[in-house]
């Protein structure tokens, strides 16, 4: 078995093999475009495929009745008007103003009272530590549907159905995927950092609001996004406890309700759908990379 | 005890070093139970209790207005043997669920995987891929039964034009509501796929050269050590996918309530629940259901957990072992 090495090849022999080497490369070189040039294609038309239904609602909320329903795919003329018509025809201001209060108290809530029970469950030791966390853990995973009736019945006893009490007072004793999410943050700051406070004398409460706190400060954004959207987004609770009081009402059941009222032109549905998105894309694109992190916080490392 | 602690601190001094001998921490328990509290509070009042109150009222008549009448098993009979909605949306939920938890953990992947592709631009690509799991349901929903809509929406014209000549009514036809719900669904893909995303980008890049230095495809590099990495997190979206595809409510409901949903199609266990609590009022029944659904969730979960040793691969242990 002897291998020749290129030197001891006589020239031509070696000007074959390096000629064959420089087509490979530029072989290779070609395939990596293609490969390139596949990959970009098919992602591109996955982007459109994602784009599309947003691209469409914003679309059709610019067109007046007629046109939207000749399925045109470009407004013409551009009904700007809408969005002012919107504000007017139905109480959207209002909707607005009731789901922004809703979210701001809850998100408010849900930080206040998630930050001390994380910090005890990851900064400290203690007996029964494991156990409490094993219950947040599942009361995560329980079904809101075995707890909604007797919460309802308590509500409804408190007379706070039709308020906003239901949709906000919850927040303030903590969600335990928050806490979750939170604890998962502070286990990752060094315990070193904690000691060292302690050893100057630095009492708990402090430690945990002047140190801790201002580290965790990506992943309390993170729960404090959360906690909006949640609230932004969600339906089903103000479904429960506010659909009796129009003056009450969130943009989700507002919008709900669009298809009864019949002074609207329904392609002005588009209209509300795309105003009732557009906060949470704006903020989505401000807090990207926080949205992110908090994503990947919860389902990986867990 | 005292012995060792001399110890310690003489051999700090021996060795010159500047830190004090460690003090045992003292558990500040009054200060633990003070920022546990309101975790408690809501645990007790929001959790604990309403959980043993509707256990309890599963096995009465209760109007709400009425004091609940202990009626024993009567709810579960009525359940099982004389409700048919019940079985229907148990049979609509099981579809969904059996259809598109896998589709949605396929497609995540899929997405995840061709974003891990590019050099460039991937962060548009992600935005762009992550931004409608960010609409709000309601909106998404309503959007959706707009632009599908096959008298006035825009997708079957597209769809006509692209030479498909009958395209399917969608959310009208009892027979394609559900799979629009399901493209609803894979729409909203984004936070699943950032899960599988940042378990891809995890995979150390030194396995896949040694791979491809040893001749693997890259169906047989994806097959034996992509897929066997992101078992953990195909397993978490299991899971999640159980326990969210028996809620599912707020997409169906605002569905069926656009396109009058006359044949149920999209009447689903949750949406069952809602029905009985808060138009019918009757809680026991409603709480007798809202159990068995816990009952099916734990035993999927159950089974999955089981299942897990043979199929979850964990590289340094895991939370459920």
């Amino acid at each position: 078995m002897s291998t020749l090495t290129l030197a001891q090849m006589s020239p031509e022999k070696r000007a074959e093999i390096e000629a064959h080497s420089k087509k490979a490369r530029r072989s290779k070189r070609w395939n990596n475009f293609l490969h390139m040039v596949g990959n970009h294609s098919l992602l591109i038309a996955l982007s459109a495929i994602f784009i599309l239904p947003l691209y469409l609602v914003v679309v059709i909320s610019l067109m007046n009745k007629g046109q939207a329903q000749s399925r045109a795919l470009w407004p013409h003329p551009f009904m700007w008007h809408n969005y002012i018509t919107i504000f007017t025809a139905v109480p959207f201001l209002k909707w607005t103003l009731n789901t922004l209060f809703v979210s701001l108290l809850g998100t408010i809530g849900t930080v206040l009272s998630s930050v001390p029970p994380a910090y005890v469950l990851s900064r400290l030791h203690w007996k029964g530590r494991q156990m409490t966390f094993v219950i947040i853990l599942s009361t995560m995973m329980l079904p809101g549907q075995v707890t909604m009736i007797p919460v309802y019945i308590i509500f409804a006893k408190l007379h706070w159905i039709p308020s906003f009490l239901p949709l906000i007072v919850p927040s303030f004793f903590s969600s335990a995927f928050s806490i979750f999410l939170l604890r998962q943050f502070f286990t990752s700051i060094p315990d070193e950092i904690s000691d060292a406070a302690r050893i100057d004398g630095c009492s708990e409460l402090k430690l945990m609001l002047k140190i801790i706190v201002p580290l965790a400060k990506p992943a309390i954004s993170a729960i404090a996004l959360f906690a909006f959207l949640g609230s932004w987004n969600d339906f089903f609770g103000p479904l429960l406890y506010i659909v009796e009081n129009p003056n009450l009402w969130t943009l989700g059941i507002g919008l709900n309700a669009f298809q009864g009222l019949h002074h609207v032109d329904t392609n002005m549905m588009m209209t509300a759908s795309a105003l009732f998105m557009a906060p949470v894309i704006v903020i989505f694109f401000f807090s990207q990379k926080v949205f992110i992190e908090g994503i990947t916080l919860t389902g990986v490392k867990g | 005890m005292s012995l060792t602690k001399v110890n310690a601190s003489a051999l700090f001094k021996k060795k010159g070093a500047l830190a004090p001998p460690r003090k045992k921490l003292k558990v500040p328990k009054l200060f633990i139970f003070l920022c546990l509290s309101p975790w408690l509070f809501g645990l007790i009042f929001f959790t604990a209790y309403p959980m043993v109150a509707s256990f309890y009222q599963s096995f009465t008549k209760f109007n709400l207005i009425d004091s609940p009448k202990w009626i024993g098993l009567q709810n579960f009979h009525r359940m099982f043997f004389e409700d048919d909605d019940f079985w229907k949306a148990l049979k609509n939920t099981v579809w969904i669920s059996a259809i598109s938890i896998p589709l949605r953990i396929c497609f995540a992947i899929f997405a995840a995987w061709i974003l891990t592709k590019p050099k460039r631009g991937r962060n548009i690509y992600r935005t762009i891929f992550f931004l409608p799991s960010m609409v709000p349901a309601v909106a998404g929903t309503m959007a959706f039964t707009y632009i599908f809509n096959p008298a006035y929406g825009p997708i079957n014209k597209m769809l006509q034009a692209i030479g498909i000549k009958n395209p399917p009514f969608w959310f009208l036809d009892p027979k394609w509501s559900k799979w629009t719900l399901i493209i609803l669904g894979l729409w909203g893909i984004g936070d699943t796929m950032i899960i599988f995303l940042a378990g891809l980008l995890d995979v150390p890049v030194s396995l896949y050269e040694a791979a491809s230095l040893e001749g693997a495809s890259g169906w047989q590099s994806f097959r034996y050590i992509t897929l066997p990495l992101i078992t953990p997190v195909i397993f978490f979206s299991g899971v999640t996918g159980v326990i969210g595809s028996f809620q599912y409510f707020t997409q169906a409901y605002v569905a069926s309530g656009q396109v009058n949903d006359y044949s149920h199609s999209m009447y689903f266990y949750a949406t069952h629940i809602y029905y009985s609590a808060f138009k019918a009022y009757e809680m026991g029944y409603a709480s007798a259901l809202a159990w068995v659904l816990l009952v099916i969730t734990l035993l999927c979960t159950l089974v999955i957990l089981k299942t897990q040793k043979r199929w979850v691969h964990y590289p340094n242990g895991s939370l459920f072992k």
